[in-house]
């Protein structure tokens, strides 16, 4: 038996340990990040949360910059997130909301108690806009471009240090 | 070793999170008319890993997102999209990750090569234990 | 107090094993002569740490809370079977147990060991010292299932009711036997490796070991998957998920190493191959400990992890499967092999039954690992599941059912007679399967139809060997042989079938409504809240019927409050022909409700395959064990000649 057959099973399994190792060392990360950042935005018409309010397409002449949040009454991070919202408002920031698998009585709910930091909330109850953005969960963030591009996603709820990001991102991609 | 809480925690419970309070889109829990049809849906949705609930496809998932890309599925297959197009479309939008079968990316080439690659190399390793006929 | 003298009996077996491993190095160097010494510290650690063992199942049965295990882990509520199953189902419980088995594994190599030669016993009996003392280390250090709770706690924390299930039970306990089993055919071959007495004599004294070891694989393994078909509610039987495919590996070798064996021990051959595979198979039990208990796959399966933990395991596996390479790599030059094999014979149909076992090995080792290597070398994150995993170990193992059929009608040395001429009947058969599946199911995919194909003919070639001869006169490993053979057939006609004719029928549906799914026509007549010990319950009625008889099922979706959770019980009904498999659903808002019928035609033989499977190896395990004791010093040669 060659030297090269004798030694290979213990050069093979010293690769699998260094990977295991390295494995050990870094977490795995269970977010599944959206692969359409650098992408136009999805080609979609969303309804408005409320009836009677007109449907938005979100490829139109004035596509952004804008931040779209897709958010949830049912969802509890986003509770805390809607703070956030309100002040990223207050620094001039637009958000348009995207309430996702909402009833209208339910959206109108949570902004009553929580604050409406939207300049528009479109309807998503089949979360049909929220999987052509690859999103995969509420709270998710994105920032859109004048040129109907996705920018930035940011995953999960807004906190005191993303406020500053996203609003620098924003600021970044006007004209 | 498939024994703990964990376990069945995942798979058959669902876990009593926050939820939405509509009920599973259409198409979600609901076969195509045409078998066909119904069979190739099926067949993607094994294929599709659940993004909630990361160890299992759509097809299992109790996740109401599960439940949704479902309805999207079947939807898209009804309408005449073809499997294929559908996945190539989830796989733009969340990578290569979502998609249990290995894409025909070049990260995955050697999963498809292995088989051949091992055969041949046991070949090789056993090539002097078998004497063939006419061979001294 | 009785965890202290659990934990003491612990030291004190950890203490010998060390012991143990010392003696094994001074008299392989000659300094000292120890065998018998070996021996019965060998016994007496087995005999220790069934004592700590039994003192966890003492805690477990009375509920001491002052043990922090118990506290996590039970509840003083829990039916008694489910507070001793308890022992085991958790981390620190489960290791316990590993360590058990391992030590009292060794006490048996000890005792009944008298066909090794005393040198490789003796190394032997080290390395199975030395395996012993990572894991006590591990316990003792980093997971010590003794540790007391002070103040002790009011109520237990474990009451979850999915533990409690007596399928979920026992298929530890089965399961370890045959992963800890195969430490035995491990240390055996570093034995062998270390005195270089690798040959028929030592493939002789490790078949016993690896039969049993792989009855209890397969046998645990067929539970499991049964078990997870029937509790989780989704039909399926198998996912390839990571942590099933941790169990299949040591199987997959096992098996490989059992019919390794048989050529070693009949001919002397394949020396290197066989020590290979002997490490292997426990390289693959201790790497899936390892994967379950780290967290470094996603699985459904995966424990609760720590990652402290995860890193002293993977050290252990470093320390051991590495020594043992580098072990294997040493000494392998030593490993002289005979004369090549005749094309025509046994030996070739076993070496290339090796060959294609090793490959499918390395094909489900290679999938589950690889997305975790791409994410290291690229960070690109991929998946690789069932259409990988079905796609290429699927058609390999059907090839290698094909050979199943040959492979036994071979003579050793050299096969004279045409044999192919023997499988023509077999042949027809599964040519009739072919053309009539072709007739009756011409959608079907070309996997499942290959499947029914080769069954039908295995089943018949798997018998072939008791033809010609008069069966009761076979021996008994021969009819092992044979029955396992066609548990495979069964096997894979039941896993063909359910590919092929499963049938589902899955509606929203409204009190009153009529379903229909293959042949069965089943009426909804609504739902009922129910409740159990510590669940409450929405229970559906199903009325169904196939033409003459109507059978009642009735799923339930269970909800528990501690911790709160929901799962679905599936309402099964077996026949002769298949299995009706009902699930009931979520509510639509209104009055309908969303069932889920499965017709699933055959698919009891998936499992009924594994226990002939099982049943075999049984009887091969009883027909050596027997000829062992009858035949205790006869002559090598006799052997050789009846083990054809």
């Amino acid at each position: 038996m060659s030297r090269a057959v004798r030694f290979a099973p213990l050069a093979l399994f010293v690769l699998l340990v260094v990977s295991l190792i390295w494995r050990l060392s870094t977490p795995v990360d269970p977010t599944v990040k959206s692969r359409m950042v650098g992408k136009l935005v999805p080609d979609l018409v969303v309804p408005a949360a409320f009836p009677g309010q007109p449907a938005r397409p979100l490829r139109n002449a004035s596509c952004g910059p804008v931040v779209i949040n897709f958010f949830a009454s049912w969802c509890v991070p986003c509770i805390a997130e809607a703070k956030k919202l309100a002040e990223l408002k207050r620094q001039g920031v637009p958000i348009v909301g995207i309430a996702v698998r909402d009833r209208p009585e339910d959206v109108a709910d949570f902004l009553a108690r929580n604050g409406n930091p939207y300049a528009e909330i479109g309807s998503d109850p089949q979360s049909k806009v929220q999987i052509a953005f690859g999103s995969s969960g509420v709270p998710e963030t994105f920032v859109i471009d004048p040129y109907c591009t996705i920018r930035h996603q940011h995953i999960g709820a807004i906190d005191e240090g993303d406020v500053p990001t996203i609003r620098k991102q924003w600021e970044g991609l006007r004209k | 070793m498939r024994w703990l809480a964990a376990l069945l925690l995942s798979l058959s419970a669902v876990a009593l999170r926050a939820d939405s309070n509509l009920p599973p889109a259409y198409w979600s829990d609901r076969q195509l008319p045409d078998p066909r049809q119904e069979a190739q849906a099926q067949a993607l949705m094994a294929e599709l890993r659940c993004l909630v609930c990361q160890g299992q496809s759509i097809a299992d998932s109790d996740a109401e997102l599960a439940g949704d890309m479902r309805d999207l599925v079947r939807r898209r297959i009804a309408a005449g999209e073809r499997p294929a197009a559908i996945r190539s479309w989830l796989i733009r939008r969340y990578g290569s990750w979502i998609s249990y079968r290995p894409t025909a990316e070049p990260a995955a080439w050697p999963l498809w090569l292995a088989p051949l690659a091992l055969l041949a190399l046991g070949a090789l390793l056993i090539r002097r234990r078998i004497r063939l006929r006419g061979k001294a | 107090m009785i965890a202290e003298a659990g934990l003491a009996a612990l030291w004190l077996a950890a203490g010998l094993a060390a012991l143990q491993l010392v003696l094994m190095i001074g008299t392989l160097r000659g300094a000292t002569d120890a065998g018998r010494a070996m021996r019965v510290i060998a016994l007496v650690q087995g005999a220790l740490t069934l004592v700590a063992f039994a003192m966890l199942l003492l805690v477990f049965a009375t509920t001491d809370l002052s043990v922090a295990l118990v506290y996590e882990n039970s509840h003083s509520a829990k039916p008694f079977l489910y507070k001793v199953a308890g022992a085991w189902g958790n981390h620190e419980g489960s290791m316990l147990l590993w360590v058990t088995v391992l030590s009292v594994a060794g006490a048996f190599l000890a005792l009944f060991s008298r066909r090794t030669g005393e040198r490789t016993l003796i190394a032997a009996l080290g390395s199975q010292a030395a395996l012993a003392l990572g894991f006590y280390a591990f316990l003792l250090i980093a997971s010590n299932p003794f540790a007391r709770l002070d103040p002790p706690a009011f109520e237990g924390r474990g009451l979850n009711p999915l533990l409690q299930d007596p399928g979920l039970a026992f298929h530890p306990p089965t399961l370890y036997f045959g992963y800890v089993g195969l430490s035995v055919a491990f240390s055996l071959a570093v034995g062998a490796l270390l005195t270089g007495e690798v040959d028929a004599k030592l493939a002789r004294a490790m078949r016993p070991w690896v039969l049993g070891a792989w009855i209890f694989l397969t046998l645990g393994i067929t539970a499991g998957s049964y078990w997870a078909y029937y509790e989780l509610g989704w039909g399926g039987w198998w996912f390839w998920d990571p942590v099933e495919n941790a169990s299949l590996m040591p199987w997959l070798a096992a098996t490989a190493l059992l019919h390794s064996i048989n050529v070693l021990a009949a001919r002397g051959a394949l020396k290197a191959w066989t020590m290979m595979l002997a490490v292997i198979a426990f390289s693959m039990s201790m790497v899936g400990t390892f994967l379950v208990r780290s967290g470094v796959l996603t699985s459904v399966h995966a424990f609760a992890i720590d990652p402290e933990r995860g890193t002293f395991l993977l050290g252990l596996l470093a320390v051991y499967v590495g020594a043992a390479f580098a072990l294997f790599a040493v000494r392998g030059a030593t490993l002289k092999e005979g004369a090549p094999f005749e094309l025509v014979s046994r030996e070739t149909g076993l070496v290339i039954n090796n060959l294609l076992l090793s490959v499918i090995l390395g094909i489900v080792f290679l999938g589950t690992l690889y997305p975790l290597l791409v994410e290291a070398v690229s960070g690109e994150k991929l998946s690789v599941g069932a259409p990988y995993f079905n796609s290429v170990a699927g058609p390999l193992a059907l090839l290698l059912a094909v050979l199943v059929g040959v492979g036994p009608l071979l003579a050793w040395r050299r096969e004279r007679r045409p044999v192919l001429k023997q499988l023509t009947v077999p042949a027809l058969l599964g040519v009739t399967a072919l053309a009539i599946s072709l007739i009756i199911a011409p959608r079907i995919g070309i996997l499942p139809r290959l499947g029914l194909t080769v069954a039908a003919y295995l089943a018949a070639a798997a018998i072939l060997p008791l033809t010609g001869r008069n069966p009761l006169r076979a021996p008994l490993a021969t009819w092992g042989m044979v029955v396992a053979h066609v548990g495979i057939a069964v096997g894979l006609a039941g896993m063909a079938a359910n590919a092929a004719f499963t049938q589902e029928t899955l509606a929203v549906t409204k009190p009153g409504e009529r379903l229909a799914v293959g042949p069965w026509l089943v009426e909804f007549s609504g739902v009922t809240p129910t409740a159990g010990k510590n669940w409450t319950a929405v229970e559906g009625k199903l009325l169904a019927t196939r033409g003459q008889g109507l059978v009642t099922l009735k799923p339930q979706t269970r909800y528990f409050t501690d911790p709160p959770t929901a799962t679905n019980e599936a309402a099964i009904a077996t026949f002769w022909n298949g299995q009706l498999y009902t699930v009931v659903g979520k509510s639509d808002g209104e009055d309908g409700w969303q069932l889920r019928l499965w017709w699933k035609p055959f698919v009891t033989l998936i499992w009924l395959g594994g226990a002939l499977v099982g049943l075999g190896g049984a009887l091969a395990l009883a027909g050596h064990l027997w000829r062992l004791r009858r035949r205790h010093g006869a002559s090598a040669e006799w052997h050789r000649e009846r083990y054809a």
